[in-house]
């Protein structure tokens, strides 16, 4: 029996989780393979869509990091990631996915180890958890389509 | 006089009026409305009939006043706008007169959110003044609200509520103006704590003539204890409960605390008594009417005038 | 605009629990300005009722398509092409345009994923608050522009009642009272006396009391 992997999706900002994320890096300082980055602009141009999706498609847990509060290069895209990852642990919890594999993160661009040991923890919390219960086995094949009427 | 109410002969005849109030039970309970009713035979000259009170359900306050009058006492009908659309009130008040209630309180009723029963719809086709205009056309003009001659017209004799303690104070007086307008005969004020803010506030009616025009009827509820003022004090909206009331209150031990609050009671009727307008007292002693003889007769207000 | 708050999850899922394939439209308009039934949502109900079907073991396949407005019969037209592989309709917006959809779609059961609230403005970002009840007989002219029918929690067209403290209204210190509002706004433009002229009363007949209404413009027939 294959021990359970977690897949983790990241969403990082550029100007802070992202860049500790480099430090990480280049202090030497390993983190769980199985936590894949996204970089974004800002940890605000993550949408609920984004964090419902990845869900959707089989992550098993999922984290936004941030700046720290108050030193968020677009004012306060950092705290609307935090209301928003708030929405989507009630959201989960609506349709019986544990709130806990949603979290938000916050960093500076030189916290190279906290970027570490957030990912470490959190994956090994994700561990614990168990796998994303609606977990596919073969490959997603049905992307959303919309159509506006106002041609 | 406008009508054969026992109240407005009172009032008309320069006497001070005395109302107090009785509130219907919980249930089927004639005799709970009729125990109430005996204590005061005497001691009051109409007594008041609760409408759905603080929006829970109770026996109605039209068989409530049925069951008063056949016992010989003057039962004043309240009535809210809260629960009934117009031609229900018109068709009551109708039923009222019929059965020889001839003196009635027109009120908007507090909203159900308080009640037992916050999820009914709120009715208020009417307001408390537009209930008062409906009133006296009916009984001035012989016509229904919607203008059709009606078969031996009811002669109500029209009472309102008054709340000098509501916010905002600056239209207390307005307000009363609006009711005289509208046609109001009587009012009863919220129960009176805060004499100087009351003083203050007939001082503005009998400035503009209101005093003239309308018969107030100064409220009155003697406290039962400190926890009592304490809760009017902060709980109940609209209500002026001054600092040392409550300090007197709490100053007196526990079980001289409502004989305290009975002498407050009466040491503010001998004061209100001087004051320019008022015409009488509306004692409200909910669940304690049996001290409502002894506050009128240690008041000077016994034996009650026959008119 | 007409507010709408998503039901809850519970509630829809139940009752599209029967089918496979539904078509889940959603309106650009009111339901937009209040986030509750755009574009947005629905992708985001369309991920979290894919998720919650995945969970069962079921699979529910979703067509998600906004519509300009659904309350205009040629705006839903454009759901034809959808409407064949569709078993059933979950519409995000308003009471209309849900009951539009199933008029044009007779033999599709059509649901609401929204309870339709009521017609309101917005007082800050994400707040809205109600402010007309469609009487249709506005005495906004006379009380300085805030509307008692709406704002009175006992639509009084005399007030304040009795229990008005401190500028709030007895049911709740988060609802204002409207008859302070009203004075407050009078006072600023000079018209206390009026405060006194008695608003009689209201023929309801104009309002839904009298019956489901309905505008007849001859000119644009």
């Amino acid at each position: 029996m294959k021990e359970f992997e977690p897949e983790i999706v990241a969403f990082c900002c550029h100007y802070c989780a992202y860049t500790a994320a480099d430090m990480a890096g280049s202090m030497r300082l390993s983190y769980p393979p199985n936590v894949k980055i996204i970089r974004v602009p800002c940890s605000g141009k993550v949408d609920v869509i984004h964090l419902m999706r990845a869900f959707q498609l089989g992550a098993d847990g999922v984290y936004v990091a941030g700046c720290l509060d108050g030193d968020c290069h677009f004012k306060n895209g950092n705290v609307k990631a935090v209301r928003r990852v708030a929405h989507v642990k009630k959201l989960l919890n609506e349709v019986g996915i544990e709130a806990d594999r949603v979290e938000m993160f916050t960093m500076s661009a030189g916290m190279g180890d906290r970027f570490s040991r957030v990912a470490e923890e959190f994956t090994e919390k994700i561990r614990q958890i168990g796998p994303n219960p609606v977990k596919r086995t073969e490959t997603d094949t049905t992307l959303p389509e919309t159509a506006s009427a106002s041609k | 006089m406008k009508t054969e109410s026992v109240l407005e002969k009172i009032l008309n005849a320069g006497h001070l009026a005395v109302t107090s109030e009785c509130g219907p039970p919980r249930g089927s309970v004639p005799e709970k409305v009729r125990e109430k009713a005996e204590m005061l035979r005497g001691y009051v000259d109409a007594i008041n009939v609760t409408d759905n009170q603080t929006a829970m359900v109770r026996m109605s306050s039209l068989a409530a006043c049925i069951l008063i009058r056949q016992m010989g006492l003057d039962p004043i009908l309240q009535m809210v706008t809260r629960d009934r659309n117009r031609l229900a009130m018109q068709s009551d008040i109708l039923g009222a007169y019929a059965h020889g209630i001839d003196t009635m309180l027109c009120l908007s009723g507090d909203h159900p959110h308080f009640g037992d029963h916050p999820m009914a719809a709120n009715v208020y086709d009417l307001d408390s003044i537009q209930l008062i205009q409906t009133v006296r056309d009916m009984r001035d003009n012989g016509t229904f609200q919607g203008g059709d001659k009606i078969l031996n017209p009811p002669q109500m004799f029209i009472g309102a509520a008054a709340n000098p303690f509501a916010d905002p104070f600056e239209l207390r007086v307005a307000r009363l103006a609006k009711k005289a307008k509208a046609g109001v005969d009587f009012l009863q004020t919220q129960c009176i704590y805060n004499l100087e803010k009351f003083e203050k506030w007939m001082e503005g009616v009998c400035d503009r003539g209101l005093d003239e025009q309308v018969s107030i009827l100064a409220g009155i509820t003697p406290m039962k204890s400190a926890g009592m003022a304490r809760y009017m004090k902060s709980k109940v909206p609209g209500m002026d409960v001054p600092d040392d009331l409550v300090k007197r209150m709490a100053g007196v031990a526990k079980d001289k605390q409502a004989e305290e609050g009975i002498n407050i009671a009466i040491e503010a009727i001998e004061r209100l008594k001087a004051v320019k307008g008022v015409r009488g007292f509306h004692i409200m002693a909910i669940e304690w009417e049996q001290r409502v003889p002894e506050i009128v007769e240690r008041a000077g207000l016994y034996p009650r005038p026959q008119v | 605009m007409i507010t709408a708050v998503r039901k809850p999850m519970e509630e829809i899922i139940e009752c599209i629990s029967p089918f496979k394939r539904i078509l889940l439209i959603g309106c650009n308009e009111c339901v937009t300005v209040c986030a509750a039934g755009g574009r947005k949502e629905v992708a985001v109900l369309s991920s979290a009722l894919q998720i919650a079907f995945m969970k069962k073991g079921k699979t529910l396949e979703v067509k998600e398509i906004t519509l300009e407005r659904q309350c205009d019969p040629e705006y839903v037209e454009a759901l034809v092409p959808d409407i064949d592989r569709a078993d059933a309709v979950l519409s995000m917006a308003c009471g209309c345009g849900v009951q539009e959809a199933a008029r044009r779609f007779k033999s599709k059961p059509v649901f609401p994923a929204v309870n339709t609230q009521f017609m309101g403005a917005s007082e800050r970002p994400g707040v809205w608050a109600e402010r007309c009840q469609g009487c249709g007989d506005c005495v906004l002219g006379l009380t300085g522009g805030i509307c008692p029918v709406a704002r009175c929690s006992k639509r009084i067209l005399n007030g304040p009642c009795g229990g008005s403290t401190g500028g709030k209204c007895e049911i709740s210190p988060d609802v204002d009272c409207a008859w302070q509002l009203i004075w407050d706004r009078l006072k600023e433009l000079g018209l206390e006396a009026q405060y006194e002229d008695i608003l009689c009363a209201k023929d309801w007949r104009t309002s839904r009391d009298g019956g489901p209404r309905r505008i007849i413009r001859e000119d644009l027939e």
